[in-house]
């Protein structure tokens, strides 16, 4: 909406100034007469090698863990590629420390959180998006103002509601936290996604005699599919990658998410990096390959859940 | 429908929220909260003591430094993260050769849960023997103490964040720029207009809607940082590092004894600090006639 109302005042600021900028542009065009969108070598040179640099300093540091993980204990800070392969650091991970563990209580708080906050974002999104009744704009707001809310101001409180739940330590009282940071954006966002299906689909289900409910389940949330693919992956993406409550919240080694054991190989009193790195590529191999498949939806979701509203 | 979302909702978010508040007007810590010892159950016994608690913390020092290193940090990682990102999505957005390969190479860093990459840094800064520095001796330069100087200390944490943080701008940017119309710039080089000039009138305003958003996202994002800095250097050395954040966690899990009343009115604070920034943003895309 915005690009088009601006656009017209900017061509016409263009071909104000167009004549003070033609000697400028002219010169660099009759030197070597080409085509149009066709660089000079020197320029083509160094776009690729900004390009280049830019990608090796991407690049580098999830390359250098991996080739570190492949390489022995002793030579984890040697320079070299790897020069006596081998799998320790893996199988060292796997089975002398409580990495599975570990792996298993980030699974069951992820998917919890992951199905639960679908959900409850889902339907959130759908009643801000189709019903109007009093308060709405206020809880879109409080949705929009979750998204700030500092980790500090939540922290504590829950801390103590789960200290006097008995929920310390319980992956239940990590999906409950994960929940209240997920779902406000997430619902933001499948507001937008709903916003984009016809009423007219409502109104169809609720002449064959659907209940709103009905009308939901059955006929939107199908067409929502690819906002709800979204919505699940933010929500995974986020759980799987929390540190501060995850810290907080679970101690013993036995009751440590991923975030916190990973904190165990490398503190003040160890420096386990072998361990690390291996235990760190087990770690983001699934979340990177779950993120290949919804990057390029992720942005759209992302955007589009703060520019509508 | 609408009734048990309100509820859920209320529940998760308000009941802490208006707890948080509450508890920042008490004088509750470690030692008078209610809790369990054994099968002992000890009831609160903290006192409602109004706005003390704020006017402790504005009226200490550390408060504010603070908060000056929080501006500078969140000022500096997100026109950092906006400029790099602009600057590369723009490269991106032309037709070269090995287009894919740089744009799922430069993506890379989001891909990876932000706690692996910061250990990765942690890894790479290691003063003694990390490739960084090894790097550097090979060129004949001194060991940098990345994360033991408090000035290098700064300059670490704000890479590692920029790092990680260019992916989604450049992502986002780059939508922002295929939505732009290829006539216009077509239409701006008939007329003579040169790069630059085509940059400002026909970038620029096309990418405004998307980067006001990413900017105050990032902006949000960036002064709620918690995992680099906390995993990075835990806030040190001293407390060079350490945001408004990552302070406020460590008034309350990391100090003893812990302190939950003053930490959660330095919540309450940032919470309100977030707030004034957001409205004023924006007030401010108002005035320029964004719909947001």
């Amino acid at each position: 909406m915005t690009p088009t109302s601006t656009n017209p005042t900017s061509t016409t600021r263009i071909t104000g100034t167009a004549e003070t900028s033609t000697t400028g542009t002219s010169t660099s065009r009759t030197s070597t007469p080409r085509k149009r969108n066709e660089r000079s070598r020197p320029a083509s040179l160094g776009l690729h090698a900004a390009l280049a640099v830019a990608a090796v300093v991407a690049v580098f540091p999830p390359l250098w863990l991996l080739v570190t993980s492949f390489k022995p204990k002793n030579d984890a800070f040697s320079t070299s590629i790897v020069t006596h392969f081998t799998l320790a650091n893996y199988t060292h991970v796997l089975a002398d420390t409580e990495f599975l563990t570990w792996f298993k209580n980030s699974v069951i708080v992820v998917g919890l959180t992951t199905v639960l906050g679908v959900f409850i974002a889902a339907t959130t999104g759908y009643a801000v998006s189709r019903f109007r009744f009093p308060g709405m704009r206020p809880l879109m707001w409080l949705l929009l103002i979750t998204q700030m809310f500092p980790v500090a101001v939540l922290i504590v409180p829950l801390y103590n509601l789960l200290a006097s739940l008995g929920l310390l330590n319980q992956p239940a009282g990590l999906v409950i936290t994960y929940l209240t940071i997920a779902v406000p954006f997430c619902a933001w966002m499948m507001k937008g996604y709903f916003d984009t299906i016809p009423v007219e689909i409502d109104e169809s289900g609720r002449v064959d005699g659907l209940n709103p409910f009905g009308t939901f389940w059955r006929l939107v949330l199908p067409l929502a599919r690819p906002g709800l693919a979204v919505t699940g992956f933010y929500t995974f993406v986020t759980a799987w990658a929390e540190v501060a409550y995850a810290s907080a919240f679970m101690t013993g080694e036995e009751n440590l998410t991923l975030a916190g054991g990973l904190q165990t190989f490398v503190n003040q009193y160890t420096n386990d990096w072998g361990s690390m790195t291996a235990a760190a590529v087990i770690i983001a191999v699934p979340a990177a390959l779950v993120f290949a498949f919804a990057q390029r939806h992720l942005v759209a979701g992302l955007t589009a859940g703060t520019t509508k509203g | 429908m609408v009734a048990p979302v309100v509820l859920v909702i209320g529940v998760i978010i308000g009941y802490p929220l208006v707890r948080g508040v509450f508890l920042s007007l008490t004088d509750a810590n470690e030692a008078n909260v209610e809790r369990n010892i054994g099968v002992n159950h000890l009831p609160a016994t903290y006192k409602f003591t109004g706005l003390d608690n704020y006017r402790a913390v504005l009226s200490d020092s550390v408060f504010w430094d603070r908060l000056g290193w929080t501006v500078l940090w969140t000022v500096g990682c997100v026109s950092l993260t906006f400029l790099i990102g602009l600057a590369l999505a723009n490269m991106l957005n032309r037709t070269l050769r090995g287009r894919t390969f740089y744009r799922l190479a430069l993506i890379l860093p989001w891909a990876i849960p932000a706690f692996i990459s910061v250990f990765t840094w942690r890894m790479l800064y290691n003063e003694k023997s990390g490739i960084l520095n090894k790097l550097l001796a090979g060129g004949g330069i001194d060991a940098v103490p990345w994360l033991n100087d408090p000035t290098w200390a700064k300059l670490s944490v704000i890479a590692v964040n920029v790092w990680l943080g260019v992916p989604f701008m450049l992502v986002a940017l780059l939508g922002g720029l295929q939505s732009i119309p290829g006539e216009l710039y077509e239409a701006a080089e008939m007329d003579g207009a040169g790069p630059w000039q085509r940059f400002r009138n026909i970038t620029v305003p096309g990418l405004r809607a998307v980067s006001s958003t990413v900017i105050l996202l990032s902006t949000i994002w960036t002064f709620n940082m918690f995992p680099v800095i906390f995993l990075l250097t835990r806030g040190g050395p001293g407390d060079a590092t350490e945001i408004l954040v990552t302070y406020a966690y460590r008034l309350s899990f990391i100090d003893s004894p812990r302190n939950f009343s003053e930490s959660a009115a330095w919540g309450v604070l940032i919470l309100v600090l977030l707030s004034v920034v957001a409205v004023v943003y924006r007030r401010a895309l108002r005035k320029q006639g964004e719909v947001w």
